[in-house]
């Protein structure tokens, strides 16, 4: 098994883009990251490209030949693969990324993300998206994301007792560190008020406790960690890849607001980068609403459980704070593009990693983490990056 | 939902048939044909669920999807049946009657229609008790 | 002997009050409720049609008397609400009380008096030991013309029997009908509201079909007003079946416990099964009850009822289910908004 680095990254503003499609987003990313790694298309030995549901949204399929296509390499007949694990298919992409080169299979891989959300009306977007839960005993019986979610947080309130006013401090920074990314859906600060007075979507999450719908494209380049220097001066180190499963549905987990999933595949990271949560300068959790970076970095054991609540109104999680959480802004303010999230997060580790996360760096940052999750907790991919 | 989709798990939706596992005594629904915990070992027969459960987390859906973007705010909630398995569904109350811990009992009701031509999706909610 | 095995009936908890009606419209509530007798109708829940309430009532007659769902050998389901122009509301039920497959099923169709009608096929059924038991039901969520008259009375609701020969809490002796071709109460195909003769519905339709139907109950059976301990008409308000009883010579006392109508309002095809029901809930071993249904186009069934011992009997445990008071308890009001949507009548943009 070799060693992996990142040599590349890209990204695409995320929002709602009109003028642009799905092919204009993946090669926009695409073309970002080959630039970034000085890398020209030819050297592509794979390709994974992780997508939810480019056939609900846009009725398209076989989205890997079609992104190998768009990025010019069509008459190059390299591996396309597209990965799908609802919210979670752009860490699961990284992953297939890092194994194809890992098991010296393959030598420069390109794992991307994409999503076209806003190509349909925001009825079917809620449709389709539901489709990451049980369909058959979740989605057909009346439950939405934010539903399914908002059953977590009542569990969760229930049991640890955290406050309206904590939970809404998870979008409050979130907002405050989107504001400072450049790629961010939302570039607006926010106060607490705003989210406690936002309309009601799912008791008790409101508008500003759920990520938005959001279109963009994110791309990685990774290669042999002994190849790296050939293509930049700040390769960053696959430390750890981890995936783990759950059951589909939220009625058949263990217990409601833990997602095992989560405490699998960190578990799982840690033991393989032999590291403990100390070492750990910054990560990017799965917030598709603010109770689930709650949970995730309970989950990912960074604090106890029932006290995550505290931990992030006290600023720990904040970029000054003890463990800066979502840097990016986190899927509520940089947006969701669901498959492209993923790929999103390990984008905003290199750059903290690398230095260049401007306004929101922090300081001496050596390793950091991603936490991305599909359903309301059945797949969860975590990895461990750090600077060489 | 498709005509096939809906009509093959009937007896499940309008009358909770699930499965129980005869050698560990633990019963799934919606059914399972295989045992996780006994696996090949296990003997897995029908069974017909009572209906009673428990509330054990629930929310109000404010914002509805567009099949039942009709009825205004309901309550979604997962519900541990009696027998032991948890399973989601609407409990038809006052949504400031919703509570974790309350009992409820099953009863039948139109869940969605596949718009005005399509077929009518019956199906079991849940009521306080 | 055939009869009555169990029965069980199934209300809304909707309520609209006939003064919130008539504000709608600028009508005078009194003179309203003055003139039909009726207070307050059912109004289905937003998820509830012909179909759930049919359920419901079937499950609840089901609770009340154990019956082995595999010896259902026929469901039939009367309505003018079916859910389907196309498919029986009679399967849905069947499905969902276990009885499928080894039966037949279908629905009726009669105006107010297809419940009763499929009793009376029950009944032959049972009695011809073709079947072990029988379902009959009388179900609907019945549609009154925004400003029509009908708006006040047109209600929810709905009563299941379950027809057999072996041990009945109450024994139908005799059944007899009348029936013609009157044009008293219609609604043609693909209309979303029925149409009616305006008075034209009383003398030659309603008491000219339940003085008929009776008068030829009392003949065939030797009977008179007075042999019996309760009497149940059709009521689609309240003056009708209590002009039609002192016509025929039955008292108020005899109508008073299935006369439902003005707290509930008139449920069609449930209307005299639900009536029959409210009797049979305070009905003692040995009592006798007087039945006479009506349904437009036009129609009457009337049918001989005595209670036995079984009723108090360890088999049959009327408290398991909830009674047509029980269900006319704690009421929710709806206002003419609300009651609008949930009756359809706002149609939304698909």
């Amino acid at each position: 098994m070799r060693d992996v680095a990142v040599i590349g990254i890209g990204c695409t503003r995320f929002g709602e883009k009109w003028s642009e499609s799905f092919r204009d987003m993946f090669v926009e990313a695409g073309a970002l990251a080959l630039e970034d790694a000085q890398l020209s298309g030819e050297k592509i030995d794979a390709m994974y490209v992780g997508n939810m549901s480019a056939g609900r949204f846009i009725e398209q399929e076989h989205i890997g030949a079609l992104i190998a296509d768009y990025a010019g390499m069509a008459t190059r007949h390299i591996p396309a693969t597209r990965v799908e694990a609802a919210c979670a298919s752009g860490g699961l992409a990284f992953r297939q990324a890092v194994i194809a080169v890992a098991s010296g299979m393959e030598d420069i891989v390109v794992a991307a993300g994409v999503e076209k959300m806003t190509d349909v009306e925001p009825g079917a977007s809620t449709d389709a998206l539901t489709g990451a839960a049980d369909r058959e005993w979740e989605g057909f019986v009346g439950a939405t994301f934010p539903g399914l979610y908002a059953m977590i947080a009542q569990d969760y309130m229930h049991k640890y007792g955290m406050t309206r006013e904590q939970l809404a401090q998870v979008a409050v920074k979130n907002h405050y560190n989107g504001a400072r990314n450049p790629i961010a859906q939302f570039q607006q600060e926010i106060t607490l008020n705003t989210v406690l007075k936002s309309t009601m979507v799912a008791e008790p999450l409101r508008l500003f406790d759920c990520s938005p719908i959001t279109d963009g494209a994110a791309a990685v380049i990774v290669a042999p960690l002994d190849r790296a220097r050939e293509f930049t001066d700040t390769p960053i180190k696959v430390l750890a890849t981890a995936q783990a499963s759950d059951s589909i549905a939220l009625h058949d987990r263990r217990d409601i607001s833990t997602l095992d999933a989560t405490v699998a595949a960190g578990q799982r990271a840690f033991k393989m980068a032999k590291l403990s949560h100390k070492d750990i300068n910054m990560v990017e959790v799965h917030d598709c609403f603010s109770i689930a970076e709650i949970c995730a970095i309970e989950d990912l054991g960074f604090c106890k459980k029932g006290t995550a609540g505290k931990f992030t109104a006290d600023g720990e999680t904040a970029l000054g704070g003890k463990i800066p959480v979502n840097t990016s802004g986190g899927l509520k303010a940089c947006g969701h593009p669901v498959g492209a999230t993923g790929i999103k997060q390990v984008n905003e580790i290199v750059q903290q990693l690398r230095g260049t996360a401007g306004k929101r760096q922090i300081d001496g940052a050596t390793i950091g983490m991603t936490h991305n999750v599909g359903g309301t907790g059945a797949t969860v991919a975590v990895h461990i990056l750090g600077r060489v | 939902m498709t005509v096939a989709r809906f009509w093959r798990k009937i007896p499940q939706r309008y009358n909770l048939i699930g499965t129980k596992c005869e050698t560990c005594k633990r019963h799934f629904f919606p059914p399972r044909t295989f045992c996780p915990d006994c696996r090949r070992e296990g003997k897995i027969v029908d069974h017909k669920f009572a209906g009673k459960g428990t509330v054990v987390t629930y929310t109000i859906i404010q914002t509805a999807p567009d099949q039942f973007a009709s009825h205004g705010p309901y309550v979604l909630a997962i519900i541990k049946l009696d027998e032991g398995p948890q399973m989601t569904s609407q409990v038809v109350c006052d949504p400031s009657e919703a509570k974790i811990g309350m009992r409820v009992r099953s009863i039948f009701r139109r869940i969605a229609t596949d718009g005005e031509s399509g077929i009518i999706h019956y199906g079991t909610k849940f009521a306080p008790e | 002997m055939v009869g009555i095995i169990t029965y069980g009936v199934y209300i809304p908890r909707y309520r609209i009050k006939v003064e919130e009606i008539a504000r709608v419209w600028g009508a005078n509530a009194a003179d309203i409720t003055g003139g039909l007798g009726v207070f307050e109708k059912s109004v289905p829940d937003l998820d509830e049609d012909a179909a759930t309430i049919a359920v419901e009532a079937a499950r609840n007659a089901l609770l009340r008397r154990h019956v082995d769902p595999k010896e259902i050998g026929a469901v039939y389901v009367g309505s003018e609400s079916h859910p389907y122009a196309v498919k029986p509301t009679a399967c849905t039920v069947g499905e969902a009380i276990g009885a499928t497959p080894n039966m037949t099923a279908a629905d009726y169709e009669f105006a107010c008096k297809a419940g009763t009608a499929a009793i009376q096929t029950c009944m032959g059924l049972v009695k011809s030991k073709m079947i072990p038991y029988g379902v009959a039901i009388g179900s609907d969520v019945s549609q009154g013309a925004p400003g029509d008259a009908l708006e006040y009375t047109a209600a929810a609701g709905g009563a299941a029997y379950v027809i057999g020969n072996d041990d009945p809490i109450a024994t139908i002796h005799h059944t007899c009908s009348f029936t013609t071709d009157t044009p008293d109460f219609w609604r043609r195909e693909g209309q979303d509201y029925p149409r009616h003769g305006g008075r034209f519905t009383g003398d030659p339709g309603y008491f000219k079909h339940v003085k008929g139907a009776s008068n030829l109950l009392l003949e065939q059976t030797k009977k008179t007003p007075k042999d019996f301990t309760y009497a149940v008409f059709h009521q689609p308000n309240a003056k009708f079946p209590q002009k039609a009883a002192k016509d025929l010579g039955f008292t108020a006392e005899q109508i008073k416990p299935g006369l439902v109508v003005p707290r509930l309002g008139n449920t069609y095809s449930g209307a005299s099964p639900v009536g029959l029901a409210a009797t049979l809930d305070i009905a003692k071993p040995g009592d006798t009850i007087f039945v006479c249904s009506f349904g437009s186009g036009a129609g009457s069934d009337a049918f001989d009822i005595e209670v036995t011992d079984a009723i108090a009997g360890d088999k049959f445990r009327r408290d398991a289910a909830p009674g047509v008071e029980q269900q006319l308890k704690n009421p929710i009001y709806l206002d003419y908004a609300r009651y609008a949507q949930h009756k359809g009548k706002l149609v939304m943009q698909s």
